[in-house]
């Protein structure tokens, strides 16, 4: 109950005109930075912290709390209108927003992505306030040895993610992994595969390589055909559509509650965040479809799985962070980084001793979400027409442009520019040849947290007779075992199931 | 003629004069090399208000993050711009152990470090519900089991070598089990991944609810742990740390190294900061440029004969 009051004080507190405004702040700078391709929600409350020191501690949170929020969601629109991801947690949004898009559903793309969004973020953080301290106990049964088979399981993933042809997605997959593998490695600090070359010590960053492998490829696309009908059709903003795309998106709940619990779960595991669960969702989308061929051809399932995902994730990462004080997320780990220096110590205690920062928090956060659906509408809309209106000759340098802005802020260093140019061209290469970017950037994703799993388990392992015995011996890793091999089976299902429907109709 | 050359020559030299005397007289740039919301980043950013006020300039604090820090340093001494604008944070012994390893792109001496203003002992620890209180406990319970294993942040590391140390004088069986840093090992001993922790205080300090030191790498008792015996105490001669500093680009101007030193100093005996840092765990230490040459040094010597020692390990 005292928590309900808390809740209650919560959001009294937020009807103050500067808190209020601190979050429309935080909503618009979240939609920018997340729009952009390059900048990620993780740069864009990086950027921000230095306001909180002239902030209250609830008043920080709930800015860098909507920025947070509000930049995954805006990540959609360049995902739909550029086929860019805006931050890795919209890599499948590429998949059926661009094809929408291309189609000249643009708009309705956004508005679907919009309300998932909404879905998403609200299921999250009430899921969050309901659940938080129960789940942070289940989240510390994940040991290294779990971690290893979450990664091989999100490996599998490509099974469905890749239409057309499955090998070709693993190749793609383990290109990714090899990339990882690529500077100082996680355990034991090696330097590998760098040929001497000290700019490639930090490795092979995710946003050069998410800009790099889906941004420049198009761009090239665009400069060749020299067309922006390869682009898209223009899209149609028509009356009526907002209504009916939302009565469209909220009749599929099942899809909706899929989505969210598959992103608050993902979100809760320390390590794992909207980068790994929006992908997941979106091959579980593929699974429970009844019509898993039209994936990837442009419908808004595939949109709503994504965008409902990453955002359920947000709250799922808050209930490492606020009840253990262990960040799951890069975001979570610089909203760690803002509760200490406010003199606030992340974990049960905090959720006891200042319930009020945490419900104003949490209260700020579900407003701002629902403060984000306007605010992006229009944002949105005016991105989609401009895009449109532009000239190619003017679209194609700026974005270029863009890119390079984006993965120099990463850490201010060129060489990742360089990097993402070459992972560009590579990548236009390997998409003419088959290779879809989105399952090497999965490897690169999950590559670090096979790896640290595997080694780190070996090593714990070593209490056993055999180590590892360790990757076999643990409960929960039979979860992720037996949902691999599921997973690596299933285009073997799927052949029969529509040799066996063809065959019905027959 | 002459003379009016001369005046003139003469007025450019005193405004130069003028001009290098003011130092600084624009935005400072403190280069993180590590992610944002780190201790690296927490602590200059508790620098960053007290600096602004002594130097009289903004600080802008910048991140440029990869292979564990490698990647900042090696620019630091390749390509940033000695003119007293662009620092950056250190870290031992992190900068001796990366030239140790190989294969980056800067020299443990090439790196000028100007100020080393705190530091991180390690420290024993296990949870806080585990039967293990003592130091006695710990051993009796590896010698029970076999073989203990204690996750800490990193490796090669303060915390990898102190666990190797600890095993080697002890003679019992530790695996070190190394996470990519302090905060992810955290969850690692909650949920009973690893039987301990060779952590950092400030770890210890900040999870004082979930988890007990049983002993510390310093050379005396730390102020938040007054019951807990140093490993000298204990016996073992174990003293291990982490050192976080500020370091100029190779060839930047004495006088303004002397600046930046002073206003770290200052920084560093103000009580509202010292308490800041306090209160997270972390130990106050002044180490001016010539200090943290000796520093260095003495610490080059002291893990070069561990590297060689544990090699393979």
């Amino acid at each position: 109950m005292s928590g309900l009051q808390n809740l209650a004080y919560g959001f009294a507190q937020l009807f103050i005109v500067k808190t209020l405004l601190l979050m429309l702040g935080g909503v618009s700078v979240g939609l920018v930075i997340g729009s952009l391709p390059g900048l990620s929600a993780t740069m864009g409350v990086a950027l921000f912290l230095p306001i909180t020191y002239w902030l209250s501690a609830s008043d920080s949170l709930v800015f860098l709390g909507s920025l947070y929020m509000a930049a995954i969601y805006g990540g959609s629109f360049s995902a739909i209108l550029l086929r860019t991801p805006g931050t890795p947690s919209n890599i499948g949004t590429t998949f059926d927003g661009y094809p929408m898009a291309k189609q000249g559903r643009g708009w309705e793309a956004i508005l679907t992505a919009t309300f998932a969004s909404l879905y998403g973020a609200l299921f999250g953080l009430i899921m969050f306030l309901i659940f938080a301290p129960m789940l942070a106990r289940i989240a510390l049964k994940f040991g290294p040895p779990e971690y290893f088979w979450l990664g091989i399981f999100g490996l599998t993933v490509i099974s469905s993610l890749s239409r057309g042809n499955t090998l070709k997605g693993f190749i793609g997959g383990l290109i990714g992994v090899l990339l990882s593998t690529i500077g100082v490695a996680p355990v034991g600090g090696n330097v590998r595969f760098t040929f001497n070359m000290p700019q490639l010590i930090g490795g092979v960053g995710l946003i050069p390589a998410l800009v790099g492998l889906f941004c420049i490829p198009q761009v090239i696309e665009m400069i060749l055909n020299r067309s922006k009908q390869q682009l898209y059709q223009e899209a149609k903003v028509q009356r009526g559509l907002v209504r009916k795309t939302f009565v469209n998106v909220m009749k599929r709940q099942i899809d909706l509650l899929r989505a969210s619990v598959i992103g608050f779960i993902i979100g809760v595991l320390p390590g794992a965040g909207g980068n790994i669960a929006n992908l997941v969702a979106y091959s579980e989308a593929v699974r429970a479809s009844k019509h898993p061929e039209k994936f990837g051809t442009g419908i808004p399932e595939g949109v709503i799985a994504t965008e409902a995902s990453n955002n359920a994730v947000v709250g799922g990462g808050f209930v490492p962070l606020m009840t253990l004080g262990v960040p799951g997320t890069p975001v979570d780990a610089i909203l760690y980084g803002a509760l200490l220096m406010q003199g606030l110590r992340p974990g049960v205690e905090l959720f006891t001793t200042r319930a009020d920062v945490v419900y104003t928090f949490i209260a700020g956060v579900i407003l701002a979400s629902l403060v984000m659906v306007p605010v992006g509408l229009a944002f949105g809309r005016g991105m989609a027409k401009l895009i449109t209106k532009i000239p190619l000759s003017l679209l194609a340098p700026t974005i270029l442009f863009l890119t390079m802005v984006g993965s120099y802020c990463v850490s201010n260093n060129i060489s990742d520019v360089y990097m993402m140019l070459i992972l560009g061209f590579l990548g236009f290469v390997l998409r003419k040849l088959g290779f879809e970017a989105g399952p090497i950037t999965l490897g690169l994703i999950l590559g670090p947290i096979i790896e640290s799993g595997l080694v780190q388990g070996l090593l714990i392992g070593r209490q056993l007779t055999q180590p590892w015995l360790i990757f076999i011996t643990r409960p929960l890793c039979w979860v992720f075992i037996v949902l691999s091999v599921f997973f690596l089976l299933w285009p073997v299902f799927l052949k029969k199931r529509i040799v066996v429907s063809g065959g019905e109709q027959k | 003629m002459k003379v009016r050359v001369l005046v003139v020559l003469f007025a450019l030299l005193a405004l130069t004069f003028v001009l290098a005397e003011k130092y600084p007289s624009k935005p400072i740039t403190y280069v993180i090399c590590f992610a944002p919301g780190g201790e690296s980043d927490i602590t200059a950013r508790l620098q960053q208000p007290y600096l602004e006020k002594i130097l009289g300039v903004p600080i802008v604090i910048t991140y440029k993050e990869g292979g564990g820090g490698a990647v900042g340093w090696t620019e630091l001494v390749t390509r940033a711009k000695p003119d007293g604008y662009t620092i950056y944070g250190t870290n031992l012994p992190h900068t001796i152990l990366q030239p140790l390893q190989g294969g980056v792109g800067y020299k443990t001496e090439q790196i000028n470090n100007i100020y080393f203003f705190q530091s991180t002992p390690c420290v024993l620890a296990v949870r806080i519900d585990s039967p293990i209180n003592t130091f006695e406990d710990f051993v009796k319970y590896a010698k029970e089991k076999g073989v203990v294993t204690l996750g800490g942040s990193g490796q090669p590391s303060a915390n990898s070598f102190a666990t190797v140390r600890l095993a080697k004088l002890t003679g019992l069986n530790i695996v070190y089990v190394p996470f990519s840093g302090s905060g992810t090992a955290v969850p690692a001993l909650l949920g009973g991944h690893v039987d301990g922790l060779m952590t950092y205080t400030t770890m210890a300090v900040q999870y004082r609810d979930k988890m007990k030191v049983i002993a510390v790498a310093s050379e005396k008792r730390l102020p938040w742990f007054p019951d807990v015996p140093t490993f000298r105490e204990l016996g073992i001669d174990l003293v291990e740390k982490a050192y976080r500093g500020v370091a100029v680009p190779p060839g930047t101007p004495e006088d303004v190294k002397r600046v930046l030193e002073a206003a770290v100093k200052e920084v560093n005996n103000n009580p509202e900061f010292v308490a800041k840092m306090e209160e997270m765990g972390f130990v106050i230490e002044n180490y001016d440029e010539a200090a943290s040459a000796k520093l260095v040094s003495e610490l080059m010597a002291y893990y070069k004969e561990l590297w060689e020692e544990t090699k393979g390990k």
